[in-house]
C-alpha cells in the first residue's frame, strides 16, 4: 500500500513541477530561448501575489487573479524591450541576459522584501486532505495538479486552436517566412511571454502556499523545471507534463528506497529518458 | 614635488614620533571589522545589526573611545566571507574583527584572521562546527589544535539534544522518536555519534530515521509514512524553514500527528513560523536568547526586554534571538578595549580577550570554563540554552514561551509545556 501511496504522492508532486516547466517550455517552444530567471520570475510572481494578497486583504486564489494580468504586462514589457533586442542567430547573448535578469531579480526582491521567508496562507485548505481508501490525498497537491492539466490543456487549446496559436506555431517553425506573410515574429515573442508569466503565476501560488518562499529561492526550483521540458521533449506541452510526473514519481520512488536517493533518483530518470529517446519522450517537431 | 630636503624631514619626523610617542595614543580611532550574512538566505541572522551596531558607536563615544566599526557582508557566501575579512585586514587595517552567524560565516573569517594574527571575536555558530570544522583533519581529535587569535561564545550540539529531551521528558510519550535530519553539515552531525542517536538510546527511546535527504526537498511522503508506520510520538530535525512548512504541511494532509515536534533551525525567527500560520502553533525549539533572559547588558546597563524594547522599537520588528548575541559581541570587544594598554595590538587584544570574565546580555562569558572539553576550553565560552514553544496568538503573531530550563535554571519559565494532540 505505501508503494500506492508513493507513486501517487509522486504524481501529484509532478503536477508541480509541470506547472514550473510549462511557462519554460512555451517560450523554448516558441524562440528557442532558454530562460534562466525563469526560477525568480515564479519567485517575482509569488511576491506579486502576498503583496496582493496582503494589501488588499484578499485570499491567495482570488489574488492571482490580480497577479496575473501584471505578470502579463512584466512579461510583455521584459520581451519587447530586453530580450527582443538579443534574440538572433547566436543563442548566447540572450542566455547571458536572462542569467543577469535573474541575479537582478534576486536582489531587487532582497532589496524590496527583505531575505524574510515568506508564505502564501491558504487557511484550513492547506491541511485539508480527501481519503482514497487507505491513501490520503492532499486536497492542495490536488489541486495543483489538476490546474496543471487545466494549463497545458488550455495551451494546447491555444496553440492548435487559434489564430494567435498559428501564429505561435509558424514563428517557431520559420521566423522569417512567418515575417512575410505578414506575422511580426517580435509581437508574437511579446505575447507568448506574457503568457508564460501568467503561467508562472499559477505556478508562483501553488508554490508559495505549499512551502516557505524567500527572494533566493528561485534558481533551485529552475532544474526540475528543465529537466521536465527535457523529458517532455522540446517543444510538447502534454510532454511537459509527462516530464514533471516521471520526475515527481522517480523522486517519491527514490526517498521511499532511501531520502539520500531522493534528488539522485529524478536525476537518474533524467539521464535514462535521454539515453534511451534523446529527443524525450514526445518531441514536437525535428528541429 | 616632494623635495629631497622635505623628504629627509618628514622622514626624521616620523622616526622621532615612533620613538618618542606611546605606542597608543590615547584619542587615536580604534578600528573594529564586522562581518555577517547581510544578504542571502542566511540574512535573517543580520536583522538587528544595523541597530546594535549603532548603538555601540553611539556608547563607545560616549565613554571616550573612538571607535570605527567597519560592516562588511558576507553575501551568505563562505568564500566571500573569507575575501571580505581578507579586505579588513589587509586594506582596512582593522585591529580587532567581530563575526556573526553560521559557521558559513564565522569560520572563513576566524581562519583567515589566526593566519593573519588579527583577533577575533565570534559567536552564533553551535562550538562543535566552529572549533572542529576549522581544524586541518576534522576526523582526528588528536590532531586538533587550539587557536591564538579566536574566540567564540556559544552553545553546543550537547546542550540542544539536552534541551530536546528535557522537553520530551516533560511529557507522556511512547518514546517513539522520529528524525528529519538533512545532507548537510547540522543535519550530518546531528545524526552522527556524537549527535542525538546514542542520547537518544542512552535514555530509552526508539529511533526511526529514515536517512539523509536534500535541502529543498519537495516530497517528504516517505518521511511521514516511515514515522506513521512506527507510531512516532515526537518528532525532531533541523530542516531549513521552506523544508520544514513542505513536511509540516504534508504530513497535516496524511494525517501524521505526532505529539511534540522539536525542530532546530527552522524555527529560530518569529517570520517562518508566522509563515505556518495555524499549524506552527505549539511547535517548539532552541532558545539562546529571549527578552525573558534575566541579564544585563554591560554595554548600556539595559536588561534583555529593554533591549528587545528598543530594537522593536527602532527597527519596527519583532526581536530576533541573534539580537543578543551580536550586542554581547561589541560588549566583550569594549570590555577588551577598555582593559588594554594598546587595544591596536593584535597580541595583547587576543590575551586580554581570552581572559575576558564579564555579564553580557547572553550570560557570562569567560573562556577556559570546564564546561567544554579540554582541547576547545581556550577558545570556546559557553552561553546557556533553554527550550521554548511558539505560542500563537489572537492576531495571528507569534509569542516565545521558555518552557524548558533544565540546564540552565537561571532562566525563568514562562509558561508549561503543551502536547500537540
Amino acid at each position: 500500500m505505501i508503494w500506492v501511496d508513493t507513486i501517487v504522492q509522486g504524481v501529484l508532486l509532478g503536477g508541480l513541477y509541470a506547472l514550473f516547466a510549462a511557462g519554460l517550455s512555451l517560450v523554448f517552444g516558441i524562440m528557442r530561448l532558454v530562460n534562466l530567471a525563469h526560477g525568480d520570475l515564479i519567485v517575482l510572481a509569488a511576491f506579486v501575489i502576498l503583496t496582493m494578497a496582503g494589501a488588499l486583504g484578499l485570499h491567495p486564489f482570488v489574488a492571482v487573479l490580480i497577479a496575473a494580468p501584471v505578470m502579463f504586462a512584466v512579461g510583455w514589457l521584459l520581451q519587447t524591450y530586453v530580450l527582443n533586442r538579443v534574440l538572433g542567430d547566436d543563442i548566447l547573448p540572450p542566455l547571458l541576459v536572462t542569467f543577469g535578469l535573474s541575479v537582478v531579480i534576486q536582489n531587487g526582491l532582497l532589496e524590496g522584501f527583505s531575505a524574510d521567508s515568506q508564505k502564501l496562507s491558504a487557511g484550513p485548505i492547506e491541511a485539508a486532505s480527501i481519503k482514497l481508501g487507505p491513501i490520503a490525498v492532499g486536497v492542495m497537491p490536488l489541486l495543483t495538479l489538476v490546474s496543471a492539466i487545466v494549463v497545458i490543456f488550455a495551451l494546447n487549446q491555444l496553440f492548435y486552436r487559434t489564430k494567435l496559436g498559428r501564429a505561435f506555431r509558424a514563428t517557431s517553425d520559420d521566423a522569417v517566412t512567418a515575417g512575410l506573410m505578414g506575422i511580426r515574429p517580435r509581437n508574437v515573442f511579446a505575447i507568448a511571454t506574457g503568457i508564460a508569466m501568467v503561467v508562472a503565476t499559477i505556478a508562483a501560488l501553488y508554490l508559495g502556499i505549499r512551502a516557505n518562499f524567500d527572494p533566493t529561492i528561485g534558481p533551485a526550483r529552475l532544474i526540475y523545471a528543465f529537466q521536465a521540458v527535457i523529458i517532455g521533449g522540446l517543444g510538447s506541452l502534454w510532454g511537459t507534463l509527462a516530464g514533471g510526473i516521471v520526475i515527481g514519481v522517480a523522486q517519491g520512488l527514490g526517498a521511499a528506497i532511501n531520502p539520500e536517493w531522493q534528488i539522485l533518483a529524478g536525476h537518474i530518470a533524467f539521464v535514462l529518458v535521454l539515453l534511451i529517446r534523446p529527443r524525450g519522450l514526445f518531441p514536437r517537431a525535428n528541429d | 614635488m616632494l623635495s629631497r630636503r622635505k623628504f629627509m624631514q618628514t622622514g626624521a619626523a616620523i622616526a622621532a614620533s615612533s620613538v618618542a610617542l606611546p605606542a597608543f595614543a590615547a584619542g587615536s580611532k580604534i578600528k573594529i571589522g564586522y562581518v555577517s550574512p547581510q544578504s542571502g538566505p542566511l540574512s535573517a541572522f543580520a536583522q538587528a545589526d544595523t541597530y546594535v551596531i549603532e548603538n555601540f558607536v553611539k556608547k563607545a563615544a560616549e565613554e571616550g573611545f573612538d571607535i570605527e566599526v567597519i560592516v562588511k557582508d558576507s553575501q551568505s557566501n563562505p568564500n566571500r566571507a573569507a575575501e571580505v575579512a581578507r579586505e579588513l585586514i589587509v586594506r582596512d587595517e582593522v585591529h580587532l574583527i567581530c563575526v556573526a552567524s553560521t559557521p558559513e560565516t564565522t569560520n572563513p573569517v576566524c581562519t583567515i584572521a589566526e593566519a593573519e594574527e588579527i583577533p577575533v571575536i565570534s559567536s552564533v555558530a553551535p562550538w562543535q562546527p566552529w572549533f572542529i570544522g576549522q581544524q586541518g583533519n576534522p576526523a582526528d581529535p588528536a590532531s586538533w589544535q587550539p587557536f591564538d587569535y579566536v574566540h567564540h561564545f556559544f552553545w553546543g550540539l550537547e546542550d540542544n539534544v539536552g534541551v530536546f529531551m528535557n522537553m520530551w521528558a516533560q511529557i507522556d510519550s511512547n518514546k517513539n522518536v522520529g528524525a528529519l535530519w538533512p545532507n548537510d553539515g547540522d543535519g550530518n552531525a546531528w545524526a552522527s555519534e556524537v549527535g542525538m542517536p546514542p542520547a537518544l538510546a542512552a535514555a530509552g527511546y526508539n529511533l526511526t530515521d529514515p536517512g539523509r535527504f536534500q535541502n529543498l526537498t519537495d516530497d517528504f511522503s516517505a518521511q511521514i509514512n516511515a514515522f506513521k508506520q512506527n507510531n512516532c510520538d515526537i518528532m525532531v530535525g533541523i530542516p531549513i524553514p521552506p523544508d520544514f512548512t513542505t513536511f509540516w504541511t504534508q504530513a497535516k494532509q496524511q494525517g501524521y500527528n505526532p505529539k511534540m515536534v522539536s525542530v532546530a533551525k527552522a524555527l529560530l525567527f518569529p517570520e517562518s513560523v508566522a509563515a505556518l500560520g495555524d499549524l506552527g502553533h505549539n511547535l517548539t525549539c532552541e532558545v539562546w536568547w529571549s527578552p525573558n533572559h534575566p541579564y544585563k547588558s554591560s554595554l548600556t546597563g539595559q536588561s534583555c526586554a529593554d533591549l528587545a524594547g528598543e530594537f522593536q522599537d527602532y527597527a519596527k520588528r519583532q526581536w530576533t534571538m541573534p539580537l543578543g548575541f551580536v550586542h554581547a559581541l561589541f560588549e566583550v570587544a569594549l570590555d577588551a578595549i577598555k582593559r588594554a594598554s594598546d587595544p591596536t595590538d593584535g597580541d595583547e587584544m587576543a590575551e586580554l580577550i581570552g581572559a575576558t570574565k564579564l555579564d553580557t546580555a547572553v550570560g557570562l562569558i569567560q573562556w577556559g570554563r570546564d564546561n567544554v572539553p579540554p582541547f576547545a576550553q581556550p577558545n570556546i565560552s559557553k552561553t546557556p540554552l533553554v527550550g521554548g514553544q511558539w505560542r500563537r496568538q489572537d492576531d495571528g503573531s507569534f509569542d516565545l514561551v521558555i518552557v524548558e530550563n533544565g540546564l540552565a535554571p537561571e532562566i525563568p519559565l514562562t509558561g508549561t509545556l503543551e502536547t500537540l494532540s
